[in-house]
């Protein structure tokens, strides 16, 4: 087994990230060189040409996936660069989830992390060199067999060749290439040659999921696997005060209740005798520092620290102050977001099996170090112990960034010494996520005479996801201010400011992250400009845009796909747009309000994602986005009281159901710009976009989530 | 002891009565192809066909089947045959996958009992599956094409044509 030859080293690697801006999550950096599995080559059986690629005698490929299929297509499309410069034919590939290494680390997110929608822009570079350098190591491979000159010889459908007959396949030749130097400086395909890239693939997960064989972590299967069954505070942080188990450990199955640092675990021979016995348990809480939180009380506490005027500054040109106080016009308004639950359809669930000197971890995780990590600590071991086997995804939406349901699992493997698959009821998840941040948005415009913008200014107040998921974190900022840093609309005063407060439960990541609430506030409040302007929304953002053709280009031409101006009677648009993860789209919405109902016709969303690989996963993402967007938007809200979350389940936590669905038309508008990222930004649109249409339909302007709140959805 | 039918195989199970089907499947016959979503017959992930209807098994303790025959996605077709799971591969439904397995079953009752729905048909069948990762649009057209499908194949045998 060779040593992986692309290796970021942690010291280039600290040095790509300080480049690459500083949104460094940096969640878990402990010295990882240490830490790489030995498991790669080894698993696939074959010869290891890359950290990503191991050729066995039979041709079987496989590809070492570093980044976490949860939908969003990385199995497929990550595979699909690394085949564009290896000259193999896709369908002949075996994906295999990576293990925890140094090869694996996301540069921009600054671990191995599946976030960010970046997974295609860190492995662009990346996987096609290492296509390239592995089919040149082949040639050479073939070259010295045949005593010839290596340019004599072509790589093509999984073979070398040569003009005089010569053939062998990549099968053939793997052991003598890995062998072979690590070829410096490969030059890539240029965009013309592609013969994948950008070319509708057919998914490699597809079959797997629909026989019900896809493996996610709900369904690992061990020899001897115990079930288990957690019990948390239902006031969020509160601990267990004193326990009454007696009962519960008399039950059928019940082989161990035990005491963990998330709460009481039962473990039983089988799931439903471990939750039977869960209900059997009486438990006293020590309720802790929440018993008296409430909604009204977590608004109250952003608007207290809104109105300090504490903020610090990410963003400050111009003199915002000044200009306001000229301006002709000033338009003032205060918008609010709720808590929003992640409610992924597979809930959280571990499977740990912890031996003398290691563990096994099972586990549907966007980030394999933290997972690694998480499992070592609860199992007293050192990282490098921890084996981490990536599971498929059934929903990560960003809920998988965070390790809360491992430690439980680990603990209850290493007390009964027999691996166990503990699983989170659906009403656990909903209950014990890391949720959405709520959020205060102030925002101010100024107007001159002709209605132009002349200053804008953006305050948020919220938790920040960064300072707790990443307490190392030496950005204050990191996401809370997406979309605002890269506001498009030319103003010549701006300022973008932030107060931190936290209110007590956790927050996290969640799809979109900030770029859905900020959007929101942005998008609308273009449009209430526009009204006070008495302008036309769309003419109005154009003005402002002179300077970002590309932006402008997606508006006019989501504006042109959807009708803009031509709505039918009873019919009303609204639009929005937004550039995020360095994709720009523009989404409009079609909607009718009728005797107070709102109706949701049609969506409208043109994507410039620069580079696209593979477009079929492109167009699927973004209708994905547009889906999710439409639950938070029309009825997405988690409510607490005396520390409790009060939605449960689906029937209180309500998500888009198909006959529901609106006309979605997605149009993609690729251009020459690098890969942008598409599994979240289509989200961040569709809240503004419906409330512009609500604003065109009935001059109400909704200036807080969901919009079932204002009696309308 | 509780004597059921699962994809053609009579089996005995040993479980307490009022364990629920998925867990039946899931725990003690190692078929982890239907999935846990709710457990309250909110969200369809769990459907499975209880002598051939569209059933959720995340509420159906097993002392309600003794008898019963129930097929399950690792049943609904050998290799993947079902013109549905074609239809699904050919349009790339699954993101995520999770909700698949209930969503093909949900939709292979539907063409059981109306062969050629209507979109409004569709949506009414499938309004009980959630999809958090929004595939619904092309699960619609995937009905459609299973259903045009189903009918071109059995169009040859049919002594009437």
């Amino acid at each position: 087994v060779s040593v992986p030859p692309i290796a970021i080293s942690r010291r280039a690697f600290c040095k790509r990230s300080a480049a690459a801006g500083g949104l460094v999550l940096a969640m878990t950096l402990p010295a990882l060189g240490d830490r790489s599995e030995p498991r790669t080559a080894a698993a696939a059986g074959g010869s290891q040409l890359n950290a990503w690629l191991v050729i066995a005698p039979d041709n079987s490929i496989s590809i070492f996936v570093d980044r976490s299929e949860m939908g969003q297509g990385v199995y497929t499309a990550l595979p699909m660069l690394l085949a564009e410069e290896l000259e193999i034919d896709l369908a002949k590939i075996k994906v295999v989830a990576a293990p925890v290494g140094d090869a694996y680390i996301n540069v921009a997110n600054g671990g191995q992390i599946t976030g960010t929608s970046n997974s295609v822009q860190d492995a662009w570079e990346k996987l096609r060199t290492a296509g390239a350098q592995a089919r040149i190591m082949l040639i050479a491979a073939a070259a010295a067999r045949w005593r010839v000159d290596p340019a004599e010889c072509r790589a093509a459908n999984g073979r070398v060749a040569n003009a005089r007959g010569n053939a062998l396949t990549y099968g053939e030749l793997a052991a003598a290439a890995a062998r072979m130097p690590v070829p410096k400086g490969v030059k890539l395909k240029a965009a013309a040659d592609f013969r994948l890239i950008g070319k509708s693939q057919p998914r490699l997960d597809t079959p797997s999921k629909v026989d019900g064989s896809a493996e996610y972590g709900l369904d690992v299967k061990l020899p001897g696997m115990l079930y288990a069954a957690l019990e948390q505070s239902p006031v969020l942080g509160g601990k267990v005060a004193s326990v009454d188990a007696a009962t519960a450990e008399k039950m059928p199955g019940v082989r161990r209740v035990l005491q963990t640092a998330s709460g009481m675990v039962v473990v039983a021979e089988h799931f439903w005798q471990a939750l039977k016995a869960r209900a059997a348990l009486k438990i006293t809480w020590d309720p802790g520092a929440n018993v008296q939180l409430d909604n009204a009380g977590i608004h109250a506490v952003l608007k207290q620290t809104s109105e300090k005027n504490q903020a610090l500054v990410a963003k400050n040109r111009g003199d915002v102050a000044a200009a306001l106080k000229s301006a002709k016009h000033t338009l003032e308004a205060v918008y609010e977001l709720p808590l929003l639950a992640h409610a992924t359809m597979e809930p959280m669930n571990c499977t740990a099996d912890v031996k003398a000197g290691g563990c096994d971890l099972y586990v549907g995780t966007q980030v394999q170090q933290a997972a690694q990590e998480a499992a070592a600590a609860a199992a007293g071991l050192s990282p490098k112990q921890v084996n981490v086997h990536t599971t498929l995804i059934g929903g990560g939406f960003g809920r998988r960034l965070d390790v809360d349901f491992i430690p439980a699992a680990v603990e209850a493997s290493k007390a009964v010494a027999a691996p166990v698959k503990l699983i989170w009821t659906r009403e656990d998840d909903m209950t014990h996520d890391t949720y959405r941040p709520p959020a205060r948005e102030a925002v101010s415009g100024g107007l001159d005479a002709s209605g132009k913008l002349v200053a804008w200014m953006l305050h948020i107040t919220s938790p920040s996801i960064t300072a707790r998921a990443s307490p190392s974190t030496t950005d204050p900022f990191d996401s809370v201010v997406e979309y605002a840093d890269h506001y498009p609309y030319g103003v010549p005063n701006f300022a973008l400011t932030y107060s931190r407060q936290e209110i007590g439960i956790d927050v996290g990541y969640m799809r979109s992250v900030s770029h859905a609430p900020n959007c929101f506030v942005i998008e609308s409040f273009m449009d209430e400009l526009a009204a006070a302007a008495s302008k036309n929304p769309l003419d109005f953002r154009l003005e402002l845009l002179a300077a970002k053709p590309r932006h402008a280009h997606v508006l006019k031409l989501a504006a042109e796909r959807a009708g803009w101006g031509r709505a039918a009677a009873g019919r009303h648009l609204g639009l929005a747009l937004m550039e995020g993860y360095t994709t720009v789209l523009a989404q409009v919405a079609e909607i009718s309000v009728d005797g107070g109902e709102l109706k949701v016709h049609k969506i409208t969303c043109v994507v410039d994602c620069g580079q696209m690989v593979n477009p079929r996963i492109v167009e699927s993402q973004i209708e994905s986005g547009i889906v999710f967007g439409l639950s938070a938007a029309l009825w997405g809200e988690i409510t607490v009281s005396g520390g409790r979350v009060q939605q449960t389940n689906f029937n209180t936590y309500r998500v888009l159901r198909s006959n529901e669905l609106p006309e979605l038309d997605v149009h993609l508008s690729p251009s020459d710009a690098p890969p942008g990222g598409i599994g979240e930004p289509a989200v961040a649109l569709v809240a503004p976009a419906i409330c512009n249409a609500i604003f065109a339909a009935t001059g109400k302007r909704l200036r807080s989530l969901p919009i079932s709140a204002h009696g309308l959805a | 002891m509780t004597r059921i039918t699962v994809n053609g195989q009579l089996l005995d199970i040993d479980a307490a009565p009022d364990t629920p089907l998925l867990w039946v499947l899931r725990d003690h016959l190692a078929m982890t192809g239907t999935k846990y979503g709710c457990g309250m017959a909110l969200c369809g992930a769990c459907t499975v066909h209880v002598d051939g209807v569209a059933s959720r098994s995340c509420i159906l303790p097993l002392r309600l089947l003794e008898g019963k025959s129930i097929t399950t996605i690792e049943g609904l077709s050998h290799g993947r045959s079902h013109p549905l799971q074609r239809a699904w591969i050919e349009l790339d439904v699954p993101q995520c996958g999770y909700c698949q397995s209930g969503q093909l079953m949900t939709a292979a009752a539907l063409l059981n009992l109306n062969p050629a729905p209507t979109d409004a048909d569709i949506d009414a069948a499938m309004a009980g599956n959630i999809c958090r990762c929004g595939t619904y649009r092309r699960i619609r057209q995937a009905v459609h094409r299973a259903a045009q499908t189903m009918t071109d194949e059995r169009a040859p045998s049919d002594p009437q044509s």
